[in-house]
């Protein structure tokens, strides 16, 4: 393959994400905590970008900044051009608990966004087709507490898709899961980004989560957060996690952390 | 535990019950006990009418007991788990029965024996039933009320800060004092005494539906109301698909909080000043030393309030089948 191979299917669905000169702080205690310094980033259609960091270094914040459920302190969020004023269906958060509500059935846990819009009634069908696509359309009667951790991750998989998003918000989905239900559910993830194309924006602990599902991987310093490099995933999909050159980025990538010297 | 757990299990994997139903043979045979002793034993005091009557009844419960025990097979399963009850039943009215018409070792115009009881229900129940209806008249509205207003305050102070910061002084003042406290206020303040009356039973049930739906909505986790709203939900969503489903058990548990006290502050309204209802019967048997009626309203009353309870849970368990475990009344 060409070295230079990117996602394949750069289109139009998928959302332009530009952030300029981002800065966050926090009020703890009367003192100021600053968690985000003077980032810039932007995220190309239908790319998938994973941001790579210590625990704590701010990147949930960045996320929660970009799905508009934190107010804007300083600098430029801009989705397609326009500054992110709230929350918006196009932008959809995976969360790293699947957060289903437990009092409703699978089904009604993934017509949610549909309910929230007043769309579910002409648009029942989605829902099926958004439970089929993760594989768990048997399941849609059963309850929150009768699923396995992967189970309950691929519903809230299928509660954003069902939206249809234009940037898919993944807040370390795979981060509570066992580690064979993980390598199974990062191809999926693959597989429906693939299908979809929507942007991405994926925040992970896991170094090779972030090379296997990413064409680009921020490395992230200690707080406040600051960009310490840029890797470029220069592989199509799938990915196999013994490429020699998945295996050297993973390298860079943990001395970046400060690990290299463990590994 | 482990052993009833596993005779549960064993129960669960026998294919058939036995054909025979032991404990149900045991019942009968004790219910036939209670006959004999209630017809062939002199009454001691005085005679007490329907003394045969209560009799036969106790033979026809034997005779059906026996009937049952021997269908075995037939007999559902809630009435087999009752057995050791029916024989306890027997064995409690006999004991009774003893004690009062028979021996009269307790004091005659205190204690009344089971046949005083079924007298005042057959020549009584007029007055019964309709101190029974007004009560359930008086109890509903009140409950209603002070629920209503409870669920709504609870979700305006977990949700609104504005609205808490002038609620969360009045309930904290008002809340905790005993309703019946208030009683005398109320029957000079408000234009009848069962206005008064509902409306302290609504406080009473207020109270606690207020505190717990409060605390249920304020309780909500944080991330269900972000996955909302990044899908597109309205305040109001957030609200009615949320907050209240997730403050659910919370209010349930008020719920029957509130009904308790509601029943005490019914009964006491009723001796003070609404002159009906069974708290009203209570205090005019009492009057005329007419024990056997005051057993029968405070029978009828545990049986309705018990009622009420039950009512309310199974309404709980309908409302929260997803929840799982949740205790069993």
């Amino acid at each position: 393959m060409v070295a230079t191979a990117r996602s394949p299917i750069p289109t139009e669905r998928g959302l332009r994400l530009d952030i300029r000169g981002l800065a966050h702080a926090f009020e703890l205690k009367g003192e100021r905590l600053p968690v985000l310094q003077r980032l810039d980033l932007s995220v190309a259609p239908g790319e998938m970008v994973a941001l790579l960091g210590p625990s704590g270094c701010g990147k949930s914040t960045l996320l929660r900044l970009v799905a508009g459920l934190e107010p804007l302190q300083h600098g430029e969020l801009l989705a397609d051009g326009a500054p992110i004023a709230g929350p918006d269906p196009s932008r959809v958060v995976v969360f790293q608990d699947p957060t289903l509500y437990p009092w409703r059935t699978v089904w009604d846990n993934v017509a949610l966004g549909l309910q929230a819009r007043g769309l579910l009634r002409q648009q029942r069908g989605r829902v099926d087709e958004a439970l089929a696509k993760v594989g768990l359309g048997e399941f849609a009667q059963a309850y929150p507490r009768q699923l396995s951790g992967g189970m309950a991750q691929r519903v809230a998989l299928a509660r954003a898709l069902v939206n249809d998003p234009r940037l898919l918000i993944l807040d370390e989905p795979l981060g509570k899961l066992d580690s064979l239900t993980r390598i199974a559910m990062q191809g999926e993830l693959i597989r429906l980004w693939q299908q979809q194309g929507y942007s991405g924006l994926l925040v992970t602990h896991d170094v090779e989560e972030a090379l296997l599902l990413a064409d680009r991987v921020l490395v992230f310093s200690d707080r406040p957060a600051r960009v310490l490099a840029e890797l470029q995933v220069a592989r199509d999909y799938p990915r196999h996690r013994d490429d020699p050159h998945l295996v050297e980025l993973r390298r860079q990538a943990l001395e970046l952390l400060g690990l290299g010297k463990d590994w | 535990m482990s052993t009833s757990s596993l005779e549960w299990s064993a129960a669960r994997e026998r294919p058939a019950p036995a054909r025979l139903w032991r404990t149900g043979l045991l019942a009968g045979a004790a219910w036939g006990g209670l006959g004999l002793l209630t017809a062939r034993l002199p009454n001691a005091i005085r005679d007490w009418p329907l003394t045969a009557e209560l009799a036969s009844l106790s033979f026809v419960v034997a005779a059906l007991l026996a009937g049952l025990a021997l269908a075995g097979r037939w007999v559902p399963a809630r009435l087999r788990a009752a057995g050791p009850w029916l024989v306890a039943l027997a064995l409690l009215l006999g004991a009774w029965q003893l004690f009062t018409a028979k021996l009269g070792w307790l004091p005659v115009p205190f204690f009344a024996p089971p046949q005083a009881l079924l007298e005042v229900y057959l020549e009584d129940w007029a007055r019964l039933g309709e101190s029974l209806l007004h009560s359930l008249a008086l109890l509903g509205s009140g409950v209603a009320f002070g629920a209503g207003c409870g669920f709504l305050a609870g979700v305006s102070i977990g949700w609104s800060r504005r609205i808490g910061y002038w609620l969360h002084p009045v309930l904290r003042l008002l809340g905790p004092v005993p309703s019946t406290a208030l009683l005398p206020l109320c029957f000079f303040l408000f234009p009848s005494s069962w206005s008064a009356s509902v409306f302290l039973i609504a406080l009473a049930t207020w109270f606690p539906v207020t505190v717990l739906t409060w605390s249920g909505v304020a309780s909500v986790e944080r991330g269900y109301y972000d996955v909302a709203r990044t899908l597109g939900a309205s305040p109001w969503f957030l609200i009615r698909r949320v907050a209240i489903p997730a403050a659910l058990p919370h209010v349930f548990v008020g719920l029957f909080m509130g009904l308790g006290a509601s029943f005490s502050v019914l009964v006491v309204a009723e001796m003070m000043g609404v002159k009906a209802g069974l708290g009203w019967y209570l205090q005019w048997a009492q009057g005329w030393a007419a024990y056997a009626n005051m057993y029968a309203a405070l029978l009828l009353m545990a049986l309705v309030c018990s009622g009420l309870i039950s009512a309310l849970f199974l309404i709980r368990d309908r409302a929260l089948s997803w929840q799982q475990g949740a205790m069993k009344w």
